[in-house]
C-alpha cells in the first residue's frame, strides 16, 4: 500500500484526538483522546520507518535503516503507560472529592 | 552521566528512607545530604576527575555548559530544600516520596541538559513532567490542588502528543532523530532544501516546547496551575523545571535557524512580544501575590526567550546567569510567601514592622526579579538584551522588552510598598532563626552575583 494512505489515516486519527480534547468535557474521554493522539503517532512512526527501509533496501540489501523509528514506538508506549497510571490516579482523586469527572466543574481557580 | 545515574539512584534511596525513618525532619536532612552527594558527583564530571562511562550510541552528548547548568539546578534545589524543607513536610504525610519525586525530576533535568537527539529530548521532558503532575496534586483534600493537577496533566499530555507528532514528521522528512542533521546534509547548497514535513514538524515541536515553558499563545494553563498547586511545589515548578525547559528549548533550536528561514525570527519575535505583553499587563491587575508571581513568571519567560532569539555565545552566558538569578530570587520570594497567612497584597501590609528580616530579603528578591541594578536580575536581563543587539537582531524588540521591564517594576514595587509603607498587621506562621539565616544567605548571593556577575561566569570557564 502506498505511504499516503497511512499518512492520511494517522492525520485523521490525530485530528479526531485533538478535536476530542478541545470539545469534550468528560475527563476520561479527554484522556482517551490524548491516548488516541499518541497511538496515531505510533502508527505514523511505524509507517515512516517502513518507508525509509523500503528506499534504503534498493541500494543495500542488508540495511538496518528504520529500526530507530520502531524503537521509538516502544518508548512512546512505555511513557504513555506511565502517564495513564498518574492520570487515572489524579482523576480518581478528583472523583473522590467531587463525585464527578466533568471538567466544567473545574473553574474555581478562575477567580 | 554522573548526574543522571546518581539522581535516579538517590530517588530510590529516598523512597526507601520513607520506610525506615518515621521522623519527618530526618528525611529532610537525608534529602539535603543526598543533594550534596549529587552535587559532588556532578562536580567530579565537571572537573573530569571521574566520569561513569557508558556507550549511549550517540544519544547523549555531554558538554561543559550542560554540566554547569546541572550544577546550577542542583544548587538551586539544595537551597530550596534547606529553605522550604519544613513546608514540604507539612504538605502531606508521604514526605519521603515528595523528595524522591524531586530527585526523579532532577534526573529528567540532567537528561535534558545532555540530549543529542529527539528520543532523549522526549524522554527527558516526560521524566521531568510526570513527577510534577503528582507533586501538583499532593494536597489531596484541597479541590484547588486537584483541579490544578488535572488541568496540568491534561494540558501536559496534550502538548506531549503535539510534540510527538512533530518528532514523527521530522523523522518522516529526514529519516533520523538527530537534530540539526538536515542542515549538514544540505550544507553544500546555499539554500537548505528542508522538506515540508521537516518544517511542519519543527513548528509543532516549537509550539509544544512553548507549551512546556509557558510562552505566550500557550501560557493559559500557567496561572491556574501555579495558583492551585501547593505553594512549595509551585516554587519548584516555577524555577528549576522552567529554566531547564528553556535550556532544552535553546539547545534544540540552536542550529535550526537556517532550516526555518527568515520567517523563524518573525514567529519568534511575535511569541516574545506576546509573552511579555500577556505576562506583564495581566500581572498588574492581580490582587493575590501568588497569582501575580505566576504571571510574572510568564513575563520572565519572555526575557529568557531572547536567548533563543539571539543564539550566540553571549546568550549562552546570559541563559546561565538568568537561570541562576531567576531561581534564587523566585525561591526566596516564594519561601517568604509560604510563611504568610494571607496571600493577597493586603496580607503583606506592615510586614516590615513585624518581620524586618523577611521584608528585607523579599525586597531584594523582588528587586532582582524587576532587574534593578546591583541585583543579579539586572545583569541577567542585560546579558539577554545585549546578546540580541550583538546578534544584529532588530533593535525594536529590545526597546519593547525594556518598556515591559519598566511595567514589571510597578507590580513588584506594589508588594514592597505594602510591606514598608502601609499600616497593618501582617500575620505569618512561626519563623525559625535558621530560616532567617537561610533567607539572608539567598539575599547575599543575589547581591553578590549582581555586583560581580563574572564570579559565576568565570566558574563556568574554569
Amino acid at each position: 500500500m502506498p505511504i499516503q494512505y497511512y499518512i492520511y489515516l494517522c492525520l485523521t486519527l490525530f485530528s479526531i484526538g485533538i478535536i476530542g480534547v478541545l470539545t469534550r468535557r468528560n475527563a476520561i474521554i479527554v484522556f482517551m483522546c490524548v491516548e488516541l493522539m499518541l497511538n496515531a503517532v505510533n502508527l505514523l512512526l511505524v509507517a515512516f520507518s517502513k518507508m525509509h527501509l523500503a528506499t534504503a533496501l534498493v541500494a543495500d540489501k542488508a540495511t538496518k535503516v528504520g529500526t530507530d523509528g520502531q524503537l521509538f514506538v516502544f518508548f512512546i508506549m512505555v511513557v504513555a503507560a506511565a502517564e495513564v497510571s498518574v492520570g487515572l490516579a489524579i482523576i480518581v482523586m478528583l472523583y473522590r472529592n467531587t463525585h464527578s469527572v466533568d471538567i466544567n466543574f473545574l473553574n474555581r481557580l478562575k477567580n | 552521566m554522573n548526574a543522571i545515574i546518581v539522581s535516579a539512584l538517590l530517588g530510590v534511596v529516598m523512597m526507601f528512607s520513607g520506610i525506615f525513618f518515621q521522623n519527618k525532619s530526618i528525611i529532610k536532612h537525608i534529602a539535603a545530604g543526598c543533594l550534596l552527594l549529587l552535587l559532588g558527583a556532578n562536580l567530579l564530571q565537571h572537573y573530569e576527575i571521574f566520569t561513569i562511562k557508558i556507550d549511549t550510541h550517540n544519544l547523549l552528548r555531554f558538554e561543559k555548559m550542560g554540566i554547569f547548568f546541572n550544577t546550577i539546578t542542583i544548587v538551586a534545589t539544595l537551597i530550596y530544600v534547606l529553605l522550604s524543607g519544613k513546608d514540604i513536610e507539612n504538605t502531606g504525610v508521604h514526605v519521603a516520596e515528595y523528595f524522591a519525586l524531586i530527585f526523579f525530576i532532577l534526573c529528567g533535568v540532567s537528561i535534558l541538559t545532555s540530549f543529542n537527539g529527539l528520543l532523549m529530548l522526549f524522554l527527558g521532558i516526560e521524566i521531568m513532567s510526570i513527577p510534577l503532575y503528582i507533586l501538583t496534586g499532593t494536597d489531596k483534600r484541597n479541590l484547588k490542588s486537584n483541579e490544578a493537577a488535572l488541568k496540568y496533566f491534561l494540558m501536559g499530555s496534550f502538548s506531549t502528543g503535539i510534540m510527538l507528532m512533530g518528532i514523527t514528521l521530522i523523522y518522516g522528512g529526514s529519516g533520523n532523530f538527530q537534530i540539526g542533521q538536515a542542515i549538514v546534509s544540505s550544507a553544500a547548497g546555499t539554500v537548505p532544501n528542508a522538506s515540508f514535513l521537516e518544517v511542519a514538524g519543527l513548528l509543532l515541536l516549537f509550539s509544544a516546547m512553548c507549551f512546556k515553558v509557558s510562552a505566550a499563545p500557550f501560557h493559559f494553563w500557567t496561572p491556574d496551575v501555579y495558583d492551585g498547586a501547593p505553594s512549595v511545589f509551585t516554587s519548584f515548578m516555577a524555577t528549576i523545571v522552567k529554566v531547564t525547559g528553556f535550556y532544552a528549548f535553546i539547545r534544540l533550536f540552536e542550529n535550526q535557524n537556517e532550516l526555518l528561514g527568515p520567517t523563524w525570527k518573525i514567529i519568534l519575535s511575535f511569541v516574545i512580544i506576546a509573552t511579555l505583553l500577556v505576562g506583564n499587563i495581566t500581572a498588574v491587575f492581580q490582587q493575590s501575590v501568588k497569582r501575580m508571581l505566576a504571571y510574572s513568571s510568564i513575563a520572565q519567560a519572555g526575557f529568557m526567550l531572547f536567548g533563543l532569539y539571539a543564539s550566540n555565545d553571549l546568550s549562552k552566558e546570559g541563559i546561565l546567569l538568568y537561570s541562576a538569578a531567576y531561581c534564587l530570587a523566585t525561591i526566596g520570594i516564594f519561601a517568604v510567601l509560604i510563611k504568610m497567612k494571607d496571600y493577597t497584597l493586603d496580607g503583606f501590609n506592615g510586614l516590615a514592622k513585624t518581620q524586618p528580616v523577611l521584608a528585607f530579603t523579599a525586597t531584594v528578591c523582588l528587586m532582582s526579579l524587576a532587574g534593578i541594578p546591583l541585583t543579579a536580575g539586572f545583569f541577567a536581563k542585560y546579558y539577554m538584551l545585549a546578546s540580541v543587539v550583538k546578534a544584529g537582531g532588530s533593535l525594536m524588540i529590545v526597546i519593547v522588552a525594556v518598556l515591559f521591564a519598566a511595567v514589571s517594576v510597578y507590580y513588584y514595587l506594589r508588594v514592597i510598598q505594602a510591606m514598608y509603607f502601609k499600616e497593618g498587621e501582617a500575620e505569618t506562621t512561626e519563623i525559625t532563626p535558621s530560616f532567617k539565616v537561610g533567607l539572608v544567605f539567598v539575599a547575599i548571593l543575589i547581591l553578590l552575583i549582581g555586583a560581580l556577575p563574572s564570579v559565576l561566569l568565570n566558574y563556568f570557564y574554569f
